[in-house]
């Protein structure tokens, strides 16, 4: 608040429409002095390092065998994860907006835990909880599922962390949604699969798009949860966050660098197709 | 027809609290019920720890000096961008979005290549005897970064929405840039913007990935509460890595009330005026 000081100094010339203009600008400013520095700044310290590297070792370290298993690791399993909260968020947001029932609030409210608990805690309860002898792995345990140090647990945390994207992103979509054009479509006699099909899902399609990305681009980027929840072994579950860490710590720089490019480079091109996806959603409006 | 009704709606709540207690209430409930598995007293004894204090401490100061800065900046750039129409305004917004997509590591490694030893201030960094990386500063540094976006992003849909009229009259009326600021500005946008805050000073405290990349993770030196969860968990401490744990489980808390009863605010706020 105080860095709106120095913007006091123009109230001598404050009926000059130039103070408006100088106003907006000192923001400009401090707007685009942070962002360098903070954001463009190691954004191409990053890429400058990458071309260092050379087009032929970029390529090679890219798309070395442990590299390519774990961009598996990371892309697929946060594909099916986005998948799966797609379907319980669209069910879970349903739920929240159309029905009544107990403690409906503090359902609500429970949603977005994921924001709120740091990863590492979210990290170390799952791991707990889905370990051979936690609460929920134990009774999988027998079945022969292991959750915990497997691709399953980082599918697990990769769940946790996006769910909230996908729920929050339907649930204007679908207070907004007239039920009477449901009830139109049943007087027409339409059955209740027609109804979901044709009436509900369309105008709710933008919507899931863009949180099932949101949720993915998340889970692509999730780091601290997975870490510990799983057993980084290369070639099981290990993901690409974890291998960049793994080569810092070797002190190879050029690895670190080129799959760092490549995870930024696809985080950018999510960026995108989000924005794309909301441009999509607004026609709807 | 109706009985039928009632039985998918049944049908459905089970399943969404079902897959909800699997995800989300479960694993939060555990952190609860671990930390205190072994009484009360293991619970206080763990929390004695030195390194524990100093990561609390720690933690603390970073989140305390982060806080300011990205708030200010945060507000600035709400400013820039919401009152102010231009070409490639969509643009800034995603690039504001940038930190919030990226994983945390590579903001980490970034900043390592940045002021790291081989980095490109390395050289002038060591001269002049400043130490950033796997230090205080690199960690202020990789907090900030991760938490940039979050008051901007509070605060320019609200800004959107009270519009321009009350500052325009408020201007009309002779006040200076400052006053109405700090008289107009800022109630009506002071709900937005204390969200943005809470949600800052939350990731600021719980930030583990960029963080752990560039603090070297030493007990008692560089090891934020985050940290030190990861750690004591790694080396079979699990009732003290809980007991962090739970007191960052309860900063969750806190944050989700705290968001809870503004929005409820901001949502009554909406009904009057409407």
């Amino acid at each position: 608040m105080t860095a709106l000081v120095p913007s006091s100094k123009s109230t001598s010339i404050s009926n000059n429409p130039l103070s408006q203009l100088s106003k907006i600008s000192w923001a400009w400013r401090v707007t685009l002095g942070y962002l360098t520095l903070m954001l463009f700044l190691p954004a191409v310290a990053l890429m400058a390092k990458a071309s260092t590297v050379g087009v032929g070792e970029f390529w090679r370290i890219a798309t070395t065998s442990e590299a390519i298993s774990a961009y598996d690791v990371t892309f697929i399993t946060a594909l099916i994860a986005a998948l799966i909260n797609g379907l319980f968020g669209t069910l879970i947001a349903w739920v929240l907006v159309r029905y009544n029932f107990p403690l409906k609030r503090l359902v609500d409210a429970v949603i977005d835990l994921p924001f709120a608990l740091p990863t590492s805690v979210a990290g170390l309860t799952l791991a707990t909880v889905y370990s051979n002898n936690g609460w929920i792995g134990s009774l999988l345990a027998p079945l022969g599922i292991k959750v915990a140090f497997t691709r399953l647990g980082v599918g697990v945390a990769m769940l946790f962390i996006s769910l909230p994207f996908i729920v929050r992103t339907l649930q204007p979509v679908l207070q907004e949604m007239e039920q009477e054009v449901e009830e139109a479509a049943w007087c027409l006699g339409a059955s209740r699969a027609q109804t979901f099909w044709r009436v509900i899902l369309p105008p709710l399609m933008p919507a899931l798009l863009t949180g099932v990305t949101l949720g993915f681009s998340r889970a692509v980027g999730e780091y601290g949860s997975i870490v510990i929840v799983a057993s980084n072994i290369p070639f099981k579950d290990l993901i690409a966050s974890v291998l960049i860490f793994q080569r810092l710590e070797q002190y190879d720089y050029a690895g670190a660098t080129v799959i760092g490019t490549v995870l930024l480079a696809i985080s950018l091109l999510m960026l995108v197709a989000i924005n794309l996806l909301q441009a999509w959603g607004r026609r709807y409006e | 027809m109706n009985k039928e009704r009632s039985w998918i709606k049944g049908a459905l709540i089970g399943g969404a609290i079902a897959y909800l207690a699997l995800v989300l209430l479960i694993p939060a409930v555990n952190v609860f019920v671990q930390a205190f598995k072994g009484g009360f007293g293991a619970f206080v004894s763990n929390i004695g720890e030195s390194d524990f204090i100093h990561a609390v401490e720690l933690t603390l100061l970073i989140a305390g000096i982060v806080l300011p800065i990205n708030t200010v900046f945060g507000l600035c750039a709400a400013w820039a961008i919401a009152r102010h129409k231009f070409p490639g305004r969509a643009l800034v917004i995603s690039i504001l979005d940038i930190p919030f997509s990226v994983s945390p590591v590579v903001a980490g490694l970034m900043l390592v290549l940045l002021y790291g030893q081989h980095g490109w201030f390395g050289s002038f960094l060591e001269a002049s005897n400043i130490k950033i990386i796997f230090a205080l500063p690199g960690m202020i540094l990789a907090t900030a970064f991760v938490t940039m976006p979050f008051v901007a992003r509070e605060v320019i849909p609200v800004l959107e929405e009270v519009g321009t009229d009350q500052e325009e009259a408020a201007r009309t009326l002779g006040g200076s840039d400052w006053q109405i600021f700090w008289r107009v500005t800022l109630p009506n946008i002071r709900w937005g913007l204390l969200y943005g805050v809470i949600l800052t000073n939350a990731r600021a405290m719980g930030e583990f990935g960029a963080v752990s990349v560039v603090s070297g993770n030493l007990a008692g030196k560089t090891q934020t509460l985050p940290l030190f969860v990861e750690d004591a968990y790694k080396q079979y401490h699990t009732q003290s890595a809980f007991s962090a744990a739970v007191l960052l489980g309860c900063l969750a808390l806190v944050t989700l009330v705290l968001k809870e009863i503004l929005e409820r605010r901001t949502h009554i706020k909406n009904v009057d005026e409407a």
